[in-house]
């Protein structure tokens, strides 16, 4: 096996009023179906271990991420390594359906912004509602930042992942210390 | 700037996240349809001052299509609905009649 790397090998970055971090390689696998149908989720719960999300919503346990991507999308983080295993259930699962799993570990980027202002830098970022009662823990947004379209939600209280393509994952990092940068609070939530 | 409801994702979605997908409900011909008919797939739009029927393409978000029935003088959004019609729903139709009786759209009304 080829050694996994992510788009910009894990950087991070402290010298701003939030810290930033490229994670990875994190394990993502693309999972398209029928949302109503039993077999579907039966399928979801046994490989991921967690139930299917509400509307914008996550479902997190342990290691594993399920993201609600759209009324007929989800994305499933979890560790690099359990990819194929995960991905191998759910194609047997899945069998006969319509429906699509994809392994698009390396074809993402994701991020973390952590830290009292992590919601003011995305909010200068995105034009989704940020508003502390608009957007809490366990929602996930699919947007766009700046000039590139992204998805991110909220891991735990004042800290964000973010979900890119690859190949925008530099001008992701530039743009999130570029709103981070020394100096830059706005003081609005 | 325009702001849609996106009746898939439920997102009250800014037009920066939307991509404009033309006139709605064109009734597509092909093999078989008479040159007009071809010809009205084709290049035949309305162009109304007034209530008006779009596609629309939550591009930045959940990436599907739906349609819009908005006002084009006034910028009013009338409602947002699903693609998978052919004509909009008559729910649409009353929002708007509430507001501008008497209005029509090709066949609608
Ligand atoms: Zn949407």
């Amino acid at each position: 096996m080829s050694e996994p790397v992510s788009a910009l090998g894990g950087v991070t970055w402290a010298d701003g009023i939030a810290q930033i971090a490229e994670i990875g390689p994190q394990g993502m696998i693309t999972l398209r179906g029928d949302f109503d149908d039993p077999e579907f989720r039966v399928a979801v719960k046994n490989a991921v271990g967690l139930d299917m999300p509400g509307q914008r919503a996550v479902q997190m346990s342990g290691e594993n991420t399920l993201c609600w991507m759209s009324p007929d999308e989800l994305l499933v983080l979890c560790p690099y390594g359990d990819v194929a295993a995960m991905l191998a259930a759910l194609t047997s699962a899945l069998a006969g359906h319509h429906a699509l799993a994809v392994n698009v570990s390396d074809a993402r980027a994701v991020f973390r912004v952590t830290g009292p202002y992590a919601r003011e830098i995305m909010a200068k970022l995105t034009p989704a509602d940020l508003a502390p009662d608009a957007f809490k823990t366990g929602m996930f947004r699919r947007t766009r930042m700046a000039q590139v379209p992204a998805a991110f939600f909220l891991r735990e209280t004042d800290s964000f992942e973010i979900v890119c393509f690859r190949s925008v994952a530099q001008y992701m990092f530039d743009l999130l210390k570029t709103a981070a940068q020394p100096g830059s609070e706005v003081g609005y939530f | 700037m325009l702001i849609l409801h996106c009746p898939y994702c439920g997102v009250d979605a800014d037009e920066t996240e939307l991509h404009a997908g033309g006139e709605a409900h064109v009734k597509r011909y092909g093999p078989g349809s008479s040159d007009a008919e071809f010809e009205s797939y084709l290049f035949v739009r309305e162009n109304p001052k007034g209530v008006h029927f779009e596609r629309w393409r939550h591009a930045n978000g959940c990436g599907k299509w739906f349609h819009a029935a908005r006002c084009t003088s006034t910028l009013e959004v009338f409602g947002t609905y699903s693609a998978q019609t052919t004509e909009p729903p008559q729910e649409i139709k009353d929002k708007i009649s509430a507001k501008r009786p008497g209005w029509s759209w090709r066949e609608f009304a």
